[in-house]
């Protein structure tokens, strides 16, 4: 009767449950759901040196958000290994065909260890898309002031002008890679 | 004491990433390809609620656990090359890693250690930001 607990869940029960952190995170703490702060916030503690933009009070401005993504650390511990999906993730056939004509073939996971595995790190395209995919993703969020929690979810709900622009710009970047980018690199 | 919610509301939102699969780079790659609904179902359904949610606050003043008037902060909308060219850069590694931050941390903590240098260099991305801060156009 727990199978539910190991499946995965439809869009239709997921999606209402991410929107309804934004109330459920207002309500008990008036915090405004969003991840990628805590990369800033991080930086703050550990390494301020003499940049402005990590001199600040981190403990009382940043340290609820450290402790959020500890938590989210913890959620796919249990989610993704304690009740791990035994199970491929059910893709589409076109995707998997797209995917495989990139020369991806390992479906099993819930990333290719094609590409996310240790002795892919050091080849071309391991560097391409772990650490300078890596990189983009903290450079970008930070300069475009949120991610997909901060800006896609937490962001348009509050219906701000400069979230809907962020995230035109993470889907043009997204297809720029996907059409563009992916063919050449594979 | 207090921060304890914090990980509590992380720990459900990292397990619930899990579930709605958007943790996964076959996800996003069907996403940016068009070739299911799944993604766009998910991201416009929790818009929709947080819409809604965000609506109701306001209509009637909602406050928070402790009695405090529920407050969000606005985004600064006078600043669109920040919200483009960053959002832009932000794409790309989104799309390359297939994982946004939230993904990042509940990947690796599902048991993909190779996550860790994904996360470091987002570290590292988010400093050199700093460092630049005040000579990119924003």
């Amino acid at each position: 009767m727990f199978e539910f607990l190991w499946q995965p869940w439809p869009w239709y029960v997921t999606g209402p449950i991410i929107g309804l952190m934004i109330p459920i995170m207002l309500f008990f703490s008036n915090k405004a759901l969003g991840v990628s702060s805590s990369l800033r916030h991080t930086c703050a503690a550990c390494a301020p040196g003499k940049i402005e933009f990590f001199k600040y009070d981190w403990k009382t401005q940043g340290l609820w958000n450290i402790i959020f993504v500890v938590g989210i650390l913890l959620g796919g511990f249990l989610g993704g290994y304690i009740f791990a999906n035994p199970d491929p993730i059910a893709i589409s056939e076109a995707t998997k065909t797209d995917l495989q004509a990139l020369g991806i073939t390992d479906f099993e996971g819930y990333v290719p260890s094609d590409i996310f595995s240790w002795s892919n790190l050091f080849t071309v395209h391991g560097i391409i898309i772990m650490v300078v995919g890596g990189f983009l993703v903290g450079f970008g969020a930070r300069y475009a002031g949120g991610c997909t929690s901060g800006h896609a979810i937490s962001g348009i709900s509050n219906l701000q002008l400069a979230s809907v622009v962020a995230v035109i710009g993470f889907f043009a970047g997204g297809l720029f890679i996907t059409h563009v980018i992916y063919p050449l690199i594979f | 004491m207090q921060y304890l919610k914090y990980l509590v509301f992380g720990t459900l939102f990292g397990f619930i990433l899990m579930r709605a699969e958007v943790i996964s780079w076959f996800r996003i790659q069907e996403m940016f390809r068009f070739q299911d609904f799944h993604m766009y179902g998910i991201i416009g359904s929790a818009i929709l609620i947080g819409m809604i949610s965000i609506m109701l606050i306001r209509k009637f003043n909602a406050k928070d656990i402790h009695g405090n008037p529920i407050t969000i902060e606005p985004k600064d909308s006078s600043q669109m090359y920040r919200y483009t060219i960053g959002g832009l850069l932000f794409g790309f590694g989104w799309a390359l890693t297939g994982a946004c931050p939230g993904p990042v941390f509940a990947l690796l903590g599902s048991g993909i250690s190779v996550f860790a240098v994904i996360l470091l260099s987002a570290l590292a991305g988010t400093y050199v930001y700093g460092y630049f801060q005040k000579q990119l156009p924003h």
